[in-house]
């Protein structure tokens, strides 16, 4: 189906990884193009979550390789791929509810790059303020900028959680079901912001996520799991017209 | 040798003691997660509640009993519902707190309301003295050592072998499972502290004797059960048993062989040993519990 | 509101300069211990407050801090070269201790410590030949500033005051700082944290270290205000009581240990005729305060503004609930 492009942000090669008996990834391979959204769906059990915590470090997989720019990143710790420019959200809200919503975004850029001492004593270029600023207008979010990250509502705080996995600047960030309680009317302006996003700052994403609706609205190309392995890939339309996906997922 | 022999059973004896203490704070732990600094004042107060029953013409069992009575519904029960049941759900560092709070008021409440002073306590052994193969053994050891340990195998027995101690074990272990069986968790949680306040009155009967009615008296015995159950694993009923004896022993063979100053700090570098390498104790298991 | 606190904050410092001058030495002394102890709390503030790390052991620091300053001066150093050298050494003392901190999970972190403070107490305690054992170490002299020996209350008070102004304005500056954000990340999402490239390890050592430093400057500072020291001041008792008073205080706000070290250190004195119903009374009040005021006292603020945007907003649902239903009420037929 896809031979190895050379130019892929991430290739995942025969990634597998069970848990006794039970086979939650059973060699899921694909490649994410620079640029591209890409979506991952799948019903539940079906091992996508298991497949994006070994890429993202939290869970050492039992074979295959991980590459990210042409270099292995398998079972490289949380804190090495953050400096390897690969950027995450959870599932359940993680923001530092005591700090301000700005604080926060600072906070998410300020460990990327230099020293714990560099960083104290010769700051240099840091225009970390700045870009907080920026990313605070691109999510309008500035009026609740100064308040506590916990002060918030549900949905700002989801949109300051997403804010801050794209503060470093990374080539590749995993959103791990961006539309998790989410209000449903505020669902489509999620992935309005997200195509701005890639638009403007060209990386890459990879997305889970249950909401049908918005993987297909979002996506360039998406990837369906089914039992630990790709049932396929591609674009939402070839998804949509694919009958085995049918049958086994979409229903409709 | 038989100083050794000497030494290593009388270690035992207070170590059993220690034991008790520990039995109850890992039950505690286990059951409810919460951990009570305050248990070596929970010895102390049981000790003077008996000072008072005596002194008001109660003959000791009597005094014991009604003062029982007393520990399962203060220590026990009003434990329970006042401080850990509405501190269970922040986390472990609210309830230390409190109970640190509670050790303090527990302390100086006796101290000020009651007295400041050392009072005696009615040994439950007599002075005799055996001796077997050339070591000398007291009445009073071989007695703690043998209440204590048919205290501790007995409530080993009946969290074993009884429907309402495997009850109690399965909501130690995983309360959400035991509430689906249809356990009622909260009773079972009762129980654990109630049992922890009866272990508590048993080890003042059974150490008041030797260390007299203080206020203060259970700051030391506190941190020494604390040592023990940490010691011998804090999740795990037997390791109290363990930690206490170890603790025990080798207090008094340190004093002894090494110098009496550092005889606290054995108990200490084990502790610090155990913590830093493993945590769970020595008959512990790797803790799952997310708290 | 915010010139309210700014012009409390001048009110307070106005106090601290003016009063003591009312008062007898032995008020002054009183002042100036409480100062120490703000220091000291300030310190264990930031480990435990700010950086949401467990620490049973800060008595320990205070002990190292008194006993370098006072071991060396008993060999004719100055106190100026005594207080850096208890800087240092609890600084990196605290790095050591942070180690096992990055081992070890939670309540058995609050154990270690707690193990510490006995073993340097301990060792204080018995090592005679160092330390002077339980004799202790008695004519610690007072440090001499521009040709001046600090040997009256009210001049130690002042310098006193001064250090404390300026370790709070150096932990103002830390916690503003990409350290003291980092700090904070720690406490409040340490897998978050991890995942935006916090290194936990390094940023825990720190927060050891640098609360151990402050404990150390208060220790020093101490040793010079009583003049003889000895082991009592340094036991696991009072490590507890400092962590109370970060406590009490309200671990994470600036001036927690103001309030705090109050509690702790003036609040007794005053209600020295009753000192053993005191030392009940603040622990019952512990107890109580853990169950309605976790954060400390200095939440109340927080606490009611939080109570009252609550009842706005049910006030303002139960508006637009009602709004909405005069048709349900009034066309029951």
């Amino acid at each position: 189906m896809s031979g190895a492009h050379q130019d892929a942000l991430l290739q995942v090669q025969d990634l597998r990884k069970s848990y006794g008996a039970i086979k939650a990834v059973g060699g899921v391979s694909f490649e994410v193009r620079p640029g591209e959204i890409f979506g991952v769906i799948g019903p539940n059990g079906s091992g996508k979550t298991t497949m994006f915590n070994s890429v993202l470090g939290q869970i050492r997989p039992d074979a295959g390789r991980i590459l990210l720019k042409g270099r292995e990143i398998t079972g490289l710790s949380p804190r090495a791929l953050n400096q390897r420019g690969v950027g995450r959200t959870f599932q359940t809200l993680q923001v530092f509810g005591k700090m301000s919503v700005r604080d926060n975004l600072i906070v998410a850029a300020q460990e990327h790059r230099g020293s714990m001492f560099s960083r104290m004593f010769a700051p240099g270029e840091s225009n970390l303020g700045a870009k907080a600023d920026a990313l605070i207008d691109q999510f309008r979010i500035r009026h609740v900028a100064h308040k506590r990250a916990g002060e918030l509502s549900y949905g700002q705080q989801k949109l300051v959680d997403i804010a801050m996995a794209f503060m470093s600047e990374p080539d590749l960030v995993l959103l791990d079901e961006p539309c998790a309680g989410v209000n449903p009317s505020l669902v489509g302006g999620l992935s309005t912001l997200l195509k701005e996003l890639n638009r403007s700052r060209g990386g890459s994403f990879v997305v889970i996520e249950h909401n049908m609706d918005f993987v297909m609205d979002l996506c360039h190309r998406v990837m369906v799991m089914v039992e630990g392995e790709v049932m396929a890939i591609g674009t939402p339309d070839e998804i949509r017209a694919n009958k085995q996906v049918l049958d086994a997922y979409l229903g409709n | 040798m038989t100083d050794f022999l000497q030494l290593l059973f009388s270690g035992a004896a207070t170590g059993s003691v220690y034991a008790l203490a520990a039995l109850g704070f890992t039950l505690l732990w286990q059951a409810s997660g919460t951990i009570n600094f305050a248990q070596g004042e929970f010895v102390m107060l049981p000790a003077f509640i008996m000072l008072a029953g005596l002194s008001a013409g109660l003959p000791l069992p009597l005094a014991f009993v009604a003062t029982c009575g007393v520990a399962v519904v203060v220590l026990g029960w009003a434990f329970k519902r006042g401080i850990a049941d509405p501190l269970f759900k922040f986390g472990m560092m609210p309830i230390v707190v409190a109970t640190i709070g509670l050790s303090i008021a527990m302390r100086n409440g006796v101290r000020a309301g009651f007295s400041a002073e050392a009072h005696p306590f009615p040994g439950l052994f007599g002075e005799r003295l055996f001796t077997l193969g050339g070591v000398t053994f007291t009445a009073a050891d071989v007695g703690t050592l043998a209440v204590a340990l048919v205290l501790v195998l007995g409530t080993q027995a009946f969290l074993q072998r009884t429907v309402t101690g495997r009850a109690m074990q399965a909501v130690a272990q995983n309360t959400e499972s035991a509430t689906v069986l249809g356990i009622n968790v909260p009773r079972m949680i009762f129980y654990t502290f109630a049992i922890n306040a009866l272990l508590a009155c048993a080890t003042a009967l059974l150490v008041t004797p030797v260390y007299l009615a203080k206020f203060d008296m259970g700051e030391s015995l506190g941190t020494k059960a604390f040592f023990a159950a940490i010691i011998g694993g804090f999740n795990n009923s037997r390791g109290a048993l363990l930690g206490g004896v170890i603790v025990g022993v080798a207090e008094n063979l340190a004093a002894a062989y090494i110098s009496p100053a550092y005889k606290d700090a054995v108990a200490l570098v084990l502790f610090m040993v155990v913590i830093l390498f493993k945590p769970q104790g020595l008959l512990g298991f790797k803790e799952v519990r997310k708290v | 509101m915010k010139h309210l606190s700014k012009l409390g904050a001048v009110a307070f410092l106005v106090l601290l300069l003016v009063a003591p001058t009312m008062l007898k030495s032995y008020g002054v002394y009183l002042f100036t211990y409480w100062l120490i102890y703000v220091i000291a709390t300030m310190g264990l503030n930031l480990t435990v407050g700010y950086a949401g790390q467990k620490s049973l052991g800060h008595a320990a620091f205070f002990g190292i801090g008194a006993y370098t300053v006072a071991i060396l001066m008993q060999h004719g150093f100055s106190f100026w070269l005594g207080l850096p050298a208890a800087v240092l050494l609890c600084f990196g003392v605290g790095l050591a201790l942070g180690f096992p901190a990055l081992r070890v999970q939670a309540i058995y972190l609050a154990f270690a410590t707690l193990g510490f403070t006995t073993a340097v107490w301990l060792f204080i305690r018995n090592e005679e030949w160092l330390t002077g054992g339980t004799f202790g170490i008695n004519n610690i002299g007072r440090p001499t500033l521009f040709g001046q020996a600090l040997d009256g209350a009210l001049p130690y008070y002042y310098f006193v005051l001064a250090v404390a102004i300026v370790m709070a304005a150096l932990l103002w500056g830390l916690l503003r700082s990409p350290w003291g954000k980092a700090f904070q990340a720690l406490r409040d999402n340490p897998i978050r944290a991890e995942s935006l490239g916090v290194h936990i390890q390094a940023y825990t050592l720190l927060a050891f270290a640098i609360g151990a430093a402050y404990a150390g400057v208060a220790g020093a500072l101490f040793a010079s205000l009583v003049q003889f020291i000895e082991p009592a001041p340094f036991t696991v008792a009072a490590s507890i009581m400092m962590y109370l008073m970060v406590v009490v205080g309200g671990p994470g706000y600036f001036f927690g240990p103001v309030v705090g070290s109050a509690v702790g250190v003036l609040l007794p004195e005053w209600l020295r005729f009753a000192q053993a119903w005191y030392m009940f009374v603040f622990g019952a009040a512990i107890v109580v305060l853990m169950l309605w005021l976790p954060d400390g006292l200095l939440s109340i603020p927080e606490r009611l503004r939080a109570k009252r945007l609550a009842r706005e907003a049910s006030a303002a649902r139960a508006a637009a609930a009602a709004a909405l239903t005069p048709n349900i009420t009034q066309g029951a037929q």
